[in-house]
């Protein structure tokens, strides 16, 4: 199986929860949801993300929108006004998770391609 | 009530400082009846509260009645309603405001009701004699720990009373703190009759409101597919066409820029998610798992079947606290050798700060080089030791403002005692700023009157 980024079978977007973020991850196709639904586990998402999240992970599944949602529940140096950090609201936050490199099944991404 | 009745509900601010063009083009360029605007951030109430503490006239978002100096007139040739929560902690004082622009505009007979309720600051310690405890949502923490800090608080109202100000007949409903989607919510309680325990109806209208809440998040904006988004500059703002049963389009006006498709409606879906089987408001607790969403046509989503369950006893309570100060500057270090010479300005800065007995704890302080890889710290391939050039920033924090002030002095002198390149300092010394920390808790709904008032201009 080819190693491809997030990228290239999901999108994403986050925003600001209290004092972490959420990032949505959007896949592409149902195939690449189903691949995800096993692959994109909290654990490998907390690895992933450990350098801007200190806290715990949760995720969520909403199968109608093909999303796995993400709670990082502390991402933001403090949130709110507390925080000193650039990306105070976790905006960028998707973007970090879509750089993940993963195993990918061809057909997943020669069906995307089509 | 005719049996196909489609009502038009379009967001044209996300939040404060939302550009003006959203709301102006949303009236002009095609068919609407409702324009809802969206003001209100957690740490905008604390503001308002100090501009009321000085001015008994101000504590409401002033930008709201600039904006209807510019669109009052069309509103009324069109009959579009608005409804916003740009009444901050004074929405007496808006209405006031608003009902001034309406003369001088000569519309005389318009009217303009406001909601209030939301705002039990001075109502705290009597709601606390009465069993109310509002322990920290989060953290289980007191109240007590902050009680004598806590610059404002506000309930977060639901859409039923949006709606009975509608029921007035006025052309502007101005409220305080709400929810969001109740923004939206209100007004398909009004034109449909929706009623409280009609769970799927007002949890289908949070959802459209969930999804336009945020302006063009919706309509191509912050998406990740970027390049495919045609003429962001003219995007058009999201644009609900509510049906009675539930079933709501999101489309935006013809000839506008932007996208609205399945996927940046999912983006928008997923913003600021928790839980997506029980987002939780006043008026219901909605099901993102339940519906069905699909394309009806070029920049048109259809979504229907959306389920809901009850809501709560209780009410989300905002509260916001004095939390201590800090202090963030940035200076531009250029190459060659710009990491290299900006970690070597950090560690100057600290040593003269120290050196004059002024030293951060670790959770206390931050240097980043924005251009190294500051956004996507720790992630594989996401941050460089070679950037032609960098932007040192940092801040400290705490609860002794005079030792955060102490820090903003020492940043700008490495221009002309630190390594070569440093520059990028025209906005001066970095001063000390008030942290706004939030409390949120909830409060027996019982326990809160909100009552609806209605002038004519």
């Amino acid at each position: 199986m080819p190693i491809v980024s997030l990228s290239q079978i999901a999108a994403a977007r986050s925003g600001d929860k209290g004092e972490g973020s959420n990032v949505g991850v959007l896949a592409k196709s149902d195939a690449a949801y189903a691949f995800l639904k096993e692959a994109l586990t909290r654990e490998a998402v907390a690895a992933h993300m450990s350098g801007i999240n200190r806290g715990a992970v949760r995720r969520y599944e909403a199968d109608n929108l093909r999303l796995l949602n993400f709670l990082l529940e502390d991402s933001l140096g403090g949130g709110g006004s507390a925080s000193l950090l650039t990306d105070a609201q976790g905006k960028t936050h998707g973007l970090a998770l879509l750089r993940m490199e993963l195993d990918v099944p061809e057909e997943i991404l020669s069906e995307l391609e089509s | 009530m005719p049996e196909n009745k489609i009502v038009r509900i379009a967001n044209g601010q996300g939040f404060w400082g939302d550009s003006i063009l959203g709301p102006i083009r949303l009236v002009e360029e095609g068919p609407l009846d409702y324009l809802t605007l969206d003001y209100l951030a957690e740490v905008t109430m604390s503001i308002m509260q100090k501009l009321k503490g000085r001015d008994p006239n101000k504590g409401y978002a002033t930008d709201f009645v600039s904006l209807l100096d510019r669109i009052l007139p069309t509103l009324v040739e069109k009959d579009i309603k608005v409804v916003a929560n740009a009444g901050g902690v004074n929405p007496q004082a808006c209405m006031e405001a608003v009902l001034e622009v309406m003369r001088s505009h000569g519309l005389e007979g318009e009217k303009v009701a406001i909601v209030e309720g939301d705002d039990i600051l001075d109502g705290i310690d009597g709601l606390m004699s009465s069993g109310e405890e509002f322990l920290n949502m989060d953290t289980g923490a007191p109240l007590s720990s902050v009680r004598e800090r806590v610059t404002s608080a506000n309930v977060y109202l639901g859409a039923f009373p949006i709606a009975e100000a509608l029921a007035t007949g006025a052309r502007i409903v101005i409220t305080g703190r709400g929810t969001d989607p109740g923004l939206v919510l209100g007004p398909m309680i009004h034109e449909f009759g929706w009623q409280p325990g009609d769970d799927d109806l007002l949890a289908a209208g949070t959802v459209a409101g969930h999804i336009v809440e945020c302006g063009a998040q919706c309509t191509g904006g912050n998406y990740t597919d970027w390049r495919s988004v045609p003429d962001l500059a003219r995007v058009g703002y999201p644009i609900i066409e509510a049906e009675a049963d539930g079933s709501f389009v999101i489309t935006k006006h013809e000839g506008t820029g932007g996208a609205v498709n399945i996927d940046t409606v999912c983006h928008q879906l997923a913003y600021e998610m928790g839980d997506p089987a029980a987002y939780l408001t006043p008026d219901v607790i909605a099901d993102f798992t339940s519906f069905k969403i699909e394309q009806d046509g070029p920049d048109r989503v259809r979504v229907s079947g959306v389920k809901g369950a009850p809501a709560t006893s209780l009410y989300k309570v905002s509260m916001s606290y004095s939390d201590g100060w800090k202090s963030v500057g940035e200076l531009t270090i250029s190459g060659p050798d710009a990491l290299e010479k900006a970690r070597l300005c950090a560690a100057i800065v600290w040593e003269r700060l120290a050196m004059d007995g002024c030293e951060y704890p670790e959770e206390e302080r931050l240097e980043e080089y924005v251009g190294a890889g500051v956004c996507h710290r720790g992630i594989p391939g996401a941050e460089t030791d070679a950037p032609p050039e960098v932007i040192l920033r940092m801040g400290v924090k705490g609860p002794d403002k005079a030792k955060v002030s102490r820090f903003g002095p020492e940043l700008v002198p490495l221009v002309t005692s630190g390594p070569p390149g440093v520059t990028g300092f025209a906005g001066g010394r970095p001063k000390a700023a008030e942290i706004i920390g939030f409390w949120p808790s909830l409060v027996t709904k019982d326990k809160i009157q909100t009552t609806v008032s209605v002038l004519t201009a």
